[in-house]
This record gives structure tokens, sequence and C-alpha cells, in this order.
């Protein structure tokens, strides 16, 4: 395998990886204030149409973005004010509003199917981007990409080394007891249900505006389920995130190289590997439990509301 | 509540009436996929509001989308049946079993289902398209433009249909270059454009240079066009996703089909029929050839011209299956039994077929 | 202005009862609004929605074929959730079943005996419950989260369906199309009733909920379940094991999960294919939270959601609308049985002032 083709597998990788990278991270912010909203996929395909829609007003990609991260936000509040307000379960909650972000999407992007979409630019970063192997993947991607890898750091920054972080994860480890240091929990999971919003509807402007950039109906095709999947597989924790999507993405990859280059394998096998390579990982990485259970929110799915 | 109970039973008085009185031939169709796939489902979408745009006022129609197949699929045509459907196109091979039910129970209603061949009640038609012929022009294309010898083509499930699109291609090819090579890649999906443009790009970096496709969503098209090599739609015309890139489209057209198939319910000369057709019949339309040499273009209108008129036929002999054994003889076509059950490779095809 | 919550002393038995009929109401108000706006007759469109699948007696079998897979699987769902165990991998309990139940049809067409569909069931139930035994296996063992591994384990089993109805149990005189052979008379699953197709999979799903419900009522193990559920300490200090528990509840859910895939491919489809279920797997997570994991309740909703999907064909054929507003509809259906839920457990006040109580 030569240099040229090392750097051009690993773009795509971290292309397909990216829109499982921003669901996952929104999520994690989401869960860490003790909300499970398993929406993601419906969140998703929101920001996808919005992402495109805008894109088409405008012909401007990144106002398209932008739309897609106001959408996806917008469309979370509902989310948020029946499992935060209303106390409604989560659980289900979350599965009705993919449903309703299926149908959504799909009424509001029937105008622009068979449309080429606008495409979001690449920005090269000089110097950088001729780093052999990693220069091209890393520092020649969209602004999407380069914003997913901020978000890490920033996530990662926000959640242990800052106030605001330290508040977050005790309303999700313990709503009660946050309650009674007279931190408003409610305020708190909107904010994280709004975040998480805004990352899938991002991802989904990834999508439709980067990763095949076009509307078509179901265009997410599960990923915002791989995505919830991702959160758990990190134990929470923003840096095993970014390793368990680009882990997914490039099993996913090597699986196509695989068959291209004429192995004699079943396409199903080949096909359930990313499946089941994160399930290995993840029981390898489990057996450390006391780290599990620390980074585990322990309100996760419950709703809180305060005795009068 | 009174004056709700009211209305219903207005409604459904007048709905009721109008069903009677109405003349209008009620034209149905059921769809596996959303009619925004831009692929399969779509273009059999375009087929009913073409028969709409025919007749006008003489027809009225409805659809179903997004139909599972299962138990739901004969719960949906059961219902369409029994709306006073006059005839119902039902899109997708796993309707098969369920057309077949219902086709018993509504003998009066035409039932038309596409890519299937049980016709087990005499109002039942299976009809399908040659989609191989425009394989096999494609394939002729691919072998003089390409420059790698090798091109690259995304498949979705190991069925007949599929099997026979990349046959037809590859000795399409093998007219132009001998030696030309295929990679196959199964994605296990007719539908994901993410995944669709994941195996079109692993192909490119394996050093195809040009593309065709067998699923339906147009993300490879645009993967060929950002990475500057050529290749080619599938099931609509993907132009305006690779305006430099594009060179023809084997595009699905069913609107003569239903238009006929529609005429005939009306004047009453419908018949249960298996009709398997191609260019001839014009259920395969190929779209403009764009972004190749005169010379190139020429020829593929030729090849076509040929298959359309019956001259040129894709799988006629001598034609060796890829473990080397004969399965055409030179002066023989291939059997109709065998085309509609392929499950081989023709000499040429580097990778195992999956079985 | 806000909303605030009050917690009732006790959940309200009145409101239990009236929940689903408050919800109902306003689903057909927002239903007349949402109509309204995009210029479709509302009432015509309510009527499809609601009324048509239900005044006709084939549309009521239907109904119930529609609704017993739901039934069935959110019923031993509702085991795991009451345990705390976050199985959403049902839909993959559900393909083994069937590729278990399938393996007498397929490779002993002859065998026709009266145990032939006996077996075929229990076979189901045992390919559901393997699958969904490993999961709780590996939490068990190694603390693996199950909402990953049972969510994967989904798409490993329709893959393994895949490979098998392309392959090796591909019908040898269906031209290589993926189906296996269609079953044998006798290894179908018998309609219950003249009248329409609906099979005894509508019984099977009768009989687990009222077994669950029994369990979970009143059984030491349903007691178990519950203190389990509620909080593992104190499952512990009453010497109940939270591992045997997690391994007791997988077994159930992925059991039910399999003999609803056994009885839908044996009823209703009559043959494997690539693609044997529309989501029912996760359809019915909604189900179980819907009948607030109490079996009784699952019914109603496992009748509820079918009626949803069968209203939105209807509505699609009888006046056209597009199966999208249908989605939406039955989102917005969703929401509101949810909300109005919140009111057996709490009052609800609008707070108007904000220092009339502590902001929180």
């Amino acid at each position: 395998m030569n240099i040229e083709m090392t750097e051009a597998i690993l773009l795509t990788v971290f292309t397909a990886a990216t829109p499982l990278l921003l669901a996952a991270l929104g999520e994690l912010v989401t869960e860490r204030s003790g909300v499970l909203n398993l929406g993601v996929e419906g969140m998703m395909i929101m920001g996808a149409v919005a992402g495109f829609a805008f894109a088409q007003m405008t012909g401007n990609a990144y106002l398209g973005a932008i739309g897609g991260v106001v959408v996806g936000t917008l469309f979370s509040l509902s989310f948020a004010f029946l499992a935060i307000t209303l106390v409604t379960n989560q659980v289900a909650t979350g599965l009705a509003l993919t449903i309703l972000g299926l149908g959504v999407s799909g009424l509001w992007g029937e105008s622009y199917i068979g449309l080429a979409g606008v495409r979001m630019e690449t920005i090269v970063i000089p110097f950088l981007s001729e780093i052999p192997i990693i220069g091209r993947p890393l520092f020649a991607q969209d602004a999407i990409f380069y914003v997913s890898i901020a978000l890490v750091i920033g996530i990662s920054y926000f959640l242990f080394k800052t106030r605001a972080g330290l508040i977050l994860r005790s309303v999700g480890d313990n709503h009660g007891s946050a309650h009674a240091l007279g931190i408003s929990v409610t305020k708190v999971r909107y904010l994280a249900v709004m975040f998480g919003g805004a990352c899938s509807g991002l991802a989904g402007a990834h999508l439709s505006l980067v990763y095949t950039p076009q509307w078509v109906e179901n265009m997410t095709a599960g990923r915002g389920w791989i995505a919830l999947a991702l959160v758990v597989f990190a134990s929470w924790r923003p840096m095993r995130v970014i390793a368990g999507a680009y882990l997914f993405g490039a099993v996913g990859i090597a699986q196509l190289h695989i068959q291209a280059l004429g192995y004699d394998i079943p396409s199903q096998l080949l096909s359930s590997l990313p499946y089941i390579a994160t399930i290995v990982v993840l029981v390898i990485i489990s057996r450390n439990r006391r780290l599990t259970l620390i980074n585990t929110p322990a309100s996760l799915g419950k709703g809180f509301v305060p005795d009068r | 509540m009174k004056k709700i109970l009211l209305s219903i039973a207005a409604l459904a008085l007048t709905m009721g009436m109008t069903g009677a009185a109405s003349a209008a031939t009620k034209v149905c169709a059921i769809y596996v996929g959303p009619i925004g796939d831009f692929g399969w489902s779509y273009q059999h979408h375009q087929g009913l509001l073409a028969v709409k745009a025919k007749f006008g006022d003489e027809v009225t129609t409805a659809h179903l989308e997004s139909v599972p197949e299962g138990a739901d699929a004969e719960r949906a045509i059961e219902r369409m049946a029994r709306s006073g459907c006059n005839i119902i196109f039902t899109t997708s091979f796993g309707y098969m079993d369920a057309t077949n039910k219902v086709a018993k129970k509504f003998p009066k209603v035409k039932f038309e289902h596409a890519t299937g061949y049980k016709r087990e009640h005499d109002n039942v038609s299976t009809y399908s398209s040659r989609f191989y012929e425009g394989r096999y022009i494609i394939g002729q294309m691919a072998a003089k433009v390409s420059k790698t010898g090798t091109a690259g083509y995304i498949a979705s499930f190991p069925i007949p249909e599929v099997v026979r699109g990349i046959n037809a291609f590859i000795l399409g090819a093998q007219t132009v270059n001998p030696d030309f090579k295929l990679k196959v890649v199964w994605v296990n999906t007719w539908f994901d454009p993410g995944k669709e443009s994941d195996a079109a790009k692993t192909l490119i970096d394996q050093g195809v240079d040009i593309l065709t496709q067998h699923t339906d969503s147009t993300a490879p098209m645009q993967v060929a066009a950002e990475r500057g090599i050529k290749a080619f739609g599938q099931a609509s015309n993907m132009i305006n996703f690779g305006k430099e890139t594009q060179l023809t489209s084997i595009v699905d057209d069913w609107s003569q089909y239903y238009i006929g198939r529609v005429g005939a319910v009306m004047d009453g000369s419908w018949k249960s029929t298996d009709t398997w057709g191609g260019l001839a019949q014009k259920m395969v339309h190929m779209a403009d050839y764009t972004n190749v040499p005169a010379d190139v273009a020429k020829e593929a209108a030729a090849t076509q011209e040929a298959i359309r008129s019956g001259s040129l036929n894709p799988f006629a002999g001598p034609i060796t299956k890829q473990d080397g054994s004969e399965w055409v003889k030179a002066g023989e076509a291939a059997e109709i039994g065998t085309l509609l059950g392929m499950n081989f490779y023709v000499k040429g095809v580097d990778n195992k077929l999956p079985q | 202005m806000r909303i605030e919550l009050e917690r009732r002393a006790q959940p309200s038995a009145l409101f239990a009862m009236l929940s689903p009929f408050i919800a109902l109401g306003i689903t057909l108000v927002a239903g007349v609004i949402m109509f309204k706006v995009m210029g479709l007759p509302p009432i015509d469109a309510l009527y499809a929605f609601f009324i048509e699948p239900l005044i006709e007696v084939w549309s009521l079998h239907e109904l119930a074929i529609k609704a017993a897979p739901l039934i069935l699987i959110a019923t031993g769902l509702a085991v795991c959730f009451r345990s705390s165990n976050w199985n959403i991998g049902a839909e993959g309990q559900f393909v083994m079943g069937a590729v278990a139940g399938s393996i007498l049809p397929i490779l002993f067409p002859e065998q026709t005996g009266a145990w032939v569909l006996p077996a075929m069931m229990i076979m189901g139930m045992a390919g559901g419950a393997a699958w969904g035994a490993i999961p709780a296996w590996l939490k068990n063992q190694f603390g693996a989260n199950e909402i990953l591994t049972s969510l994967m384990l989904v798409y490993v089993a329709q893959l393994i369906l895949d490979w098998l109805v392309r392959g090796i149990w591909r019908d040898p005189d269906g031209y290589n199309f993926p189906e296996s052979r269609g079953f044998s008379p006798e290894q179908i699953l018998p309609e219950v009733l003249e009248s329409g197709r609906a099979h005894y999979g509508a019984v099977f799903a009768i009989i687990g909920a009222l077994v669950v419900w029994f369990m979970l009522a009143r059984t030491m193990k349903g007691f178990e379940i519950k203190v389990i559920g509620d909080s593992p300490r104190a499952g512990q200090f009453a010497g109940f094991s939270a591992k045997r528990t997690t391994m007791f509840a997988f077994l159930i859910a992925g059991a039910f999960a399999g003999l609803a895939g056994i009885s839908e491919v044996s009823g209703a489809i009559q043959q494997l294919r690539p693609v044997i279920s529309p989501g029912y797997g996760f359809i019915a997570i909604i189900v179980a939270f819907l009948g607030r994991l109490n079996p009784l309740g699952i019914f109603a909703a496992g009748l509820i959601l079918a009626l949803s999907y069968l209203g939105s064909e209807a509505a699609q054929i009888s006046l056209g609308i597009s199966d999208k507003v249908g989605r939406v509809f039955q989102g917005l259906l969703l929401f509101f049985v949810l909300a109005c839920d919140t009111l057996i457990h709490y009052r609800l006040k609008l707070v108007f002032s904000s220092n009339s109580a502590r902001e929180t």
C-alpha cells in the first residue's frame, strides 16, 4: 500500500466517521446531564434536510450548516419540553422524536429530490497539510471536520476542567443533591439537550453538505443509532468517542477494500465486522469496571421533579 | 358529538356514492421505498404520474409508499383492492406471494407484479425490464474510455438481476478489450448514500477510473465527479449530480408499459402476460451520451440500435463461465430460464460471486 | 409563565383511566389543525385514520396481525425494563427466533406431524432467548453495557438472516431469488377464525401478556424483578442476585421476541425472506413504555400503535395523504399520549410570576 492510497483511505474513514462523531459528542453531553435522548436519528435527519434547504436558498454551504444546527436545536426543544418539563418517559419520547423527524423531514424535503446540493469547500491548511500520510486527511478537510475535532477537545476541557462542566456532571450523577446545592437541574438539562440537538443537526448537515451533498429521504440510514451506541462504547468520555467513531469508520471502509481486492469472504460477514468489532472492544475495555462506573451518569434516564 | 357522527355518516354515504357513480378507472401502485428515493420507487411513481397525465379525468390514482415486504404488503394490497382499484401495480419482488394471495380473493381486479415470476391466477401479470441491455452498452463504453482497463462496480445484493448486469457489463467490455477487469463491491443495501459513497471511494482508491452502480442513490456519481473520473448512472438520469461525469444512465422507464396496461383495462383487452421488455419496448431508456468522444457516443448509439432491433443479443454465444466451463455455444443464445435465475459469473470477472 | 409539576401523594387512578382519552382529544384537535393547514379535509382524514380500519372485519384481523408481535415483544421487554436492563435489541432477537424456528420447515419440509408446529415455536423461543442471552452474559461477565451490545447484535442478526436466505437456505426452485422455500401447509400457523387472516400469533400475544402480568403482580420472581429494578442495593440486601435477574429478564424478552418472530414468519409470511420485520423490535420499545411497562397497558398500546399504521395507509389510499403526514401524525399522537401520562403522577401548575416558587 503506497502513501497516496493510505492518505485516501484515511480521508474516506474520517469523512465517514465525522457525522457519527458529532452526533455522539452531542448525545454524550446530553447523557452526562442525566437525560437519555434516543431521538438522535430524528434530529440528524432534520439537520440534514435543513442543511440542504438553507444551502439551496442561500447558495452558501456554511449558512446551510448553521441552518442545520439551528433546526436541530429547535427540534430537540420539543423533546426537552416533554422529557424535562413534563417528565415523560425519556426512551419512548426519544423514539417518538425519531418518528416525527423522519416524517417532517420527508415533507420538507419533497421539492429537493433530484437536486444536486451545495458542497462545502475543503480548507487546506498550509504546511501542515503537506505532512506525509496524516497531513492531507487531517489538514485538508471541510470546516465541519475541524469543528468536530475542536468539539472533542472543547468538551473534554469543559466537562473535566470547568466549573460548569462539574455542575453538568453533578446533575447527571445525582440530580437530588445537585438540586439541594441550589443548581437548577431543569436549566442545565435543557441546555444539555439543546447542545445535543445542535450537534446532531450539524452531523446531519455534514451528510447533506459534505459526505453526500444531496437530499433523499431517510438518508441518515440508521447512523443516529450507531452514534448512540458509540456514547456507551466510550463510557461517556469524549476522547473515547473519537476513538470509537474512527474505529467504526475504519472497519467499515476496510471491509470494502477487502472485497474490492477480491478476497473470497461472504459480504454479510464483512458487513457485520464493524458491529462485532465494537462489541469485542467494548468487552475488553469494560473489564476495568471501576472506571466505567465512575463515568456512567447515575441519574441517566430518570426524570426529575423537585419536591416543593 | 352528534354532529361529528352525522358528518361521518354523510361522508360514508357520499364516498359510497362516488364509488358507485364514477366511471373512472382507478389505478393504484404500491412502492417498497419512499418515492423520494430518486431511484427505484421514484421511477415507478413517474410511471403512475404518466398514466394520470395521459388519461386525465378518465383515471384516478392512489399509491402507497414505503410498504415493507412481508405481512404489511398483503394488508396494503388488500386495502387497495377493497378501495375500488381496478388495476394495482405491485412494484417489488418481495410482494410476489402477497400479490398472488390477494389476487385470488379479488378476481375482478387486475394485478401487475414487477420482477417476479409467479402468475398463479389469470388476473396477475408480471413485468420486468432487461436492464442488462443497457449494461452491455455501458460495458463497451467503459472499455473504450478507461485508461487503467479496470472498472468499479457497486452492487447491492447478489440476486439474478444484479448478477446479469455484471455479466452483461463485462461481456460488453470484452468486445473492446478482452482483458478488461472489473472490481465488484457488494454493499448489502439498495439505498444508503453514505455507504455507496464509501464504496465508490474505495474502488477509486484501488485504481478504477470508471464507475458503475447497481444501487439507487446518486452518491457514487457525486464521488466520481469529485475525484474527476467518469461514471454511469442507474435507475434515474443522474446528470444533475455529475454534469461532466455521467457518460449515460440506464433509466427505468415504466410509463409506456403502465399506460399500455391501463389502456388495456379500460378497453377490456387486458390479459395475464409476462413482459420482459428492454430497449425495444422502451422499458429501458439510455440517457444522453455525454462527456465522451464523438466516436464512442456514436458506437454506443449503434450498439443500442442493434440491441433494440434484435440484431445483437448481449448473451449470444460463445460465452464461457468463470470456472472455464462452456455456457453458451457459438451461434446460440442463452436460455431465458438460465438468464432469469443467473447465479454465476462469466469469464473475466475476477471476484468470486457471493453465494 | 411556566409550567410546574407537583407530585401527587399517590398516583391518580382517575387520570390513569382518563389520560389516554385526554390524549386522544388533544390529538384530534391537533389533527384538525394540522390537516386544515395542509389543505386536507380534516374530518375525512381523521375518519380514515381512526374509524376506517375498524369498521370492517378483515381489517380487524389485520389489526391483530400487526399488533400481536408488538404486544408480544413489548411484554417481554417490560420484564427487562422493569429490572433496569436496557435491552434495545429485541429486533435481533425477533430475527433469530424466526431463523431458529425456520430450521424445521426449511430443512425438513416433509416433516408434517402434529409435533412440528409446537416444535417450531419452541425452537423460535429458544433462538430468541439464546440471542438475548449474549448481551446478558456479556453484561454479567464483563460489565459490557447492554445498550450497545444488544443494539449491535440486531445488525449481526439481520446479516445472518440475509446470508442464509441468499445462500444455503435459498429456495432451490425459486430462480435464485433471495427467499427460502415456502413452508408446508402443516408448518404454517393456522388462522384463528374463518373470517380473516389473523393467526395464532394473536393468541400467543394475549397469553403472553397475561402470563407476564401474573408473574409481575403475583409472584416472588416479579417482586424480585421490581426490587432490583428500583434499587439494586436494596435487592442485594434482600438476597436477590442482580446477575441472575439480568439473565432471566433477557431470556424472557428474547424468548417472547423469538416467538413473535417465528409466529410472524410461520403465520403471516410463510417463508423466510431477507427482511421479515418492519422494525417491530424498535416500535415495541415505544409500546412497552406507552403501556407503562404493564402488560395490560401494553396490550392497549400495541393496538393503538397498530391502528396508527393501518390508519395512515387508509388515509393514503382514500385521500392521497402522503405517508410522511401519517408519520408526523403518529409522532404527535405518541407525544400527546406520553405527555398526558404525566397527569397520573403530577398536578400541573401554571406559574405566572417567578417569585411564587423557588427557582428550579
